[in-house]
């Protein structure tokens, strides 16, 4: 069975061609890469998968369940969570609130005037886990806008697996971060995968990171399908290196 | 210094409740202290929307108006009581809101702001032209609030204006009571959510548009009660009061006070009409006053008086 699984997607922007005819299956419990020069259709493939946009052509099922026309948040519902390559979260609110806000919406208590004692305590102890869980402890009261990239795109991913994802979908989550943050991201990454079975699908241009933590990688260029293969398989791959370095290499 | 907002509540409620006593005595009236409560209702229940959900609406007369009409009519054509007037006020307001929200929750920015002028002034020209119920022009008059039979005891707010002015405090402290609560639940925590980043918002799964929709619908619901006592305050009711200028003047009130802080839009009530109050006596463009007062606040104090003192007080 397999968790999602993409048939025969495209995209066009008028005649551009941003999605052309591609296909993915990704399994229970793997951790996807895609990967691509730029303009090779990455986040506009992720933006098919999580609805930010539907399909000009092809199928998304998840769960075996055809997604292809459901909005955003009922994907999210069904257990799609993202992240964003450029961080999204509450800039005015702090780390606990931004928190708070997903746990209460996953608790499906988002339209509830008043909570009850016992909800209450369980929306602060499970917020209370997801700050120590994403390193965010001295930090917790303050205003996610003022800390640094890497605390804010922690606080992102935490916001994300505050809905109990089954599908995690992560845009370029190291992007714009110094290499201590990378590592610290990438490990965050890696514990979500291996101990909490967490399916995985990230966008990632660091390939240090990329071979590091990935099962699979696709890789794509110009809008199509170029090459599948576990990170070995691709890092051999002659087309996979044209695209990467030039037609000279 | 932390800002205590405890004491801030207290201080509000401290003038609020002894206002008649001392505004006789700065050479005021009660009756402006009562059209302030009023006014500060109404931009409290805009900034329900504008401050707290992110989303403007210049169309808020209209249900205001609509709370006044319904008011004025039902206590002149069908049965002399004041909260029957108040009732069908309310729901007729609450009810055109709901109605027209699926309409305009979809828009965003200048988009949704032109479209709630434009269903506002649906309402204003309705009332204008419907000469037969409305009178047109020249609005609903020969009518006047009743007091308030309570059983064991009756309320004169007909005649009492310091009675009537704690009946207009009561209900918009029953009304600040309910949005502080509504602010601070999960469902309020959405809406701060929405107008911190959209985006995010959607993709934890908020369906925005619906909860914009009531936003909007509770926004206009304390809009059309404070609709109901600006009907009853002046025992009239006219086609201004839900003329785009009314909605124009509830968000300046929300903007000078500051619409991130909960009491701003009272501030910016007291400000706007008692500057219109000292200075429309002495010229008539008393609104280029305030209109220049309004732009100086703008540029100077981005987040209105309120967000002032609240930095003073925290730096």
């Amino acid at each position: 069975m397999s968790l999602l699984q993409v048939k025969n997607v495209s995209k066009h922007f008028g005649s551009l061609i941003a999605v052309n005819d591609i296909s993915m299956t990704v399994a229970p419990g793997e951790l996807r890469a895609i990967i691509g020069p730029n303009g090779a259709g990455k986040t506009t493939f992720f933006n098919l998968i999580t609805g930010f946009f539907t399909p000009t052509s092809g199928n998304i099922f998840f769960e075996d369940q055809d997604v292809t026309d459901l909005l955003p948040a009922r994907r999210v519902w069904r257990g799609m969570a993202r992240t964003f390559q450029v961080t999204e979260v509450f800039p005015e609110l702090s780390v606990r609130e931004n928190l708070r806000i997903a746990v209460e919406v996953a608790a499906g208590l988002r339209l509830r005037p008043w909570l009850s004692e016992a909800d209450n305590g369980n929306i602060q102890s499970r917020v209370s886990e997801l700050i120590d869980m994403g390193g965010l402890g001295g930090k917790a009261d303050r205003q996610v806008g003022e800390l640094a990239h890497g605390d804010q795109r922690s606080c992102e991913i935490m916001m994300a697996l505050a809905l109990k994802p089954r599908l995690l979908l992560l845009d370029e989550p190291t992007a714009g971060m110094g290499d201590q943050e990378t590592y610290e991201i990438t490990q965050l990454i890696r514990r979500l995968h291996k101990d909490s079975k967490l399916t995985i699908v990230l966008i990632e241009h660091d390939m240090r990171v990329v071979f590091h933590l990935a099962d699979r990688i696709m890789v794509l260029d110009q809008g199509k399908f170029l090459a599948d293969g576990t990170p070995p398989e691709i890092a051999a791959n002659k087309a996979v290196q044209t695209a990467y370095l030039g037609q000279a290499a | 210094m932390k800002f205590d907002k405890r004491a801030g509540d207290i201080l509000v409620w401290a003038f609020l409740l002894s206002a008649p006593f001392w505004l006789p005595m700065i050479g005021s009236y009660v009756e402006l202290g009562t059209r302030v409560v009023i006014y500060a209702l109404a931009a409290m229940a805009l900034n329900f929307l504008l401050g707290y959900t992110g989303v403007l609406s210049f169309g808020h007369a209209a249900y205001f108006g609509l709370g006044a009409y319904g008011t004025a009519l039902t206590i002149k054509y069908v049965y002399p009581s004041t909260p029957l007037g108040m009732l069908v006020g309310i729901v007729l307001g609450t009810l055109a809101a709901a109605v027209i929200g699926p309409m305009i929750a979809r828009l965003r920015g200048v988009y949704f702001a032109m479209c709630t002028i434009a269903f506002g002034q649906v309402f204003y020209f309705i009332a204008f032209q419907w000469f037969s119920l409305t009178g047109g022009d020249d609005g609903v008059s020969a009518w006047h609030r009743m007091p308030l039979d309570f059983g064991f005891t009756t309320l004169d707010i007909l005649n009492d204006n310091k009675a009537f002015y704690y009946f207009v405090v009561a209900i918009f402290g029953i009304c600040a009571a309910a949005m502080a609560f509504l602010l601070r639940s999960p469902f309020g925590r959405t809406l701060l959510a929405i107008r911190e980043n959209e985006r995010r918002a959607r993709f934890l799964g908020i369906p925005v548009d619906w909860h914009i929709w009531m936003s909007w619908v509770v926004s206009c619901f304390f809009v059309s009660i404070a609709g109901t006592l600006f009907a009853l305050m002046n025992d009239f009711v006219d086609p201004r009061a839900l003329r785009w200028d009314q909605s124009g003047n509830f968000v300046i009130m929300a903007v000078l006070g500051g619409m991130r802080s909960f009491w701003g839009p009272l501030i910016g009530s007291a400000i706007f009409l008692v500057l219109q109050d000292y200075i429309s006596s002495e010229t008539e463009n008393w609104m280029s006053f305030i209109g220049l007062f309004f732009v100086l606040v703008v540029l100077f104090f981005p987040r209105g008086v309120l967000g002032i003192i609240r930095r003073k007080a925290t730096s």
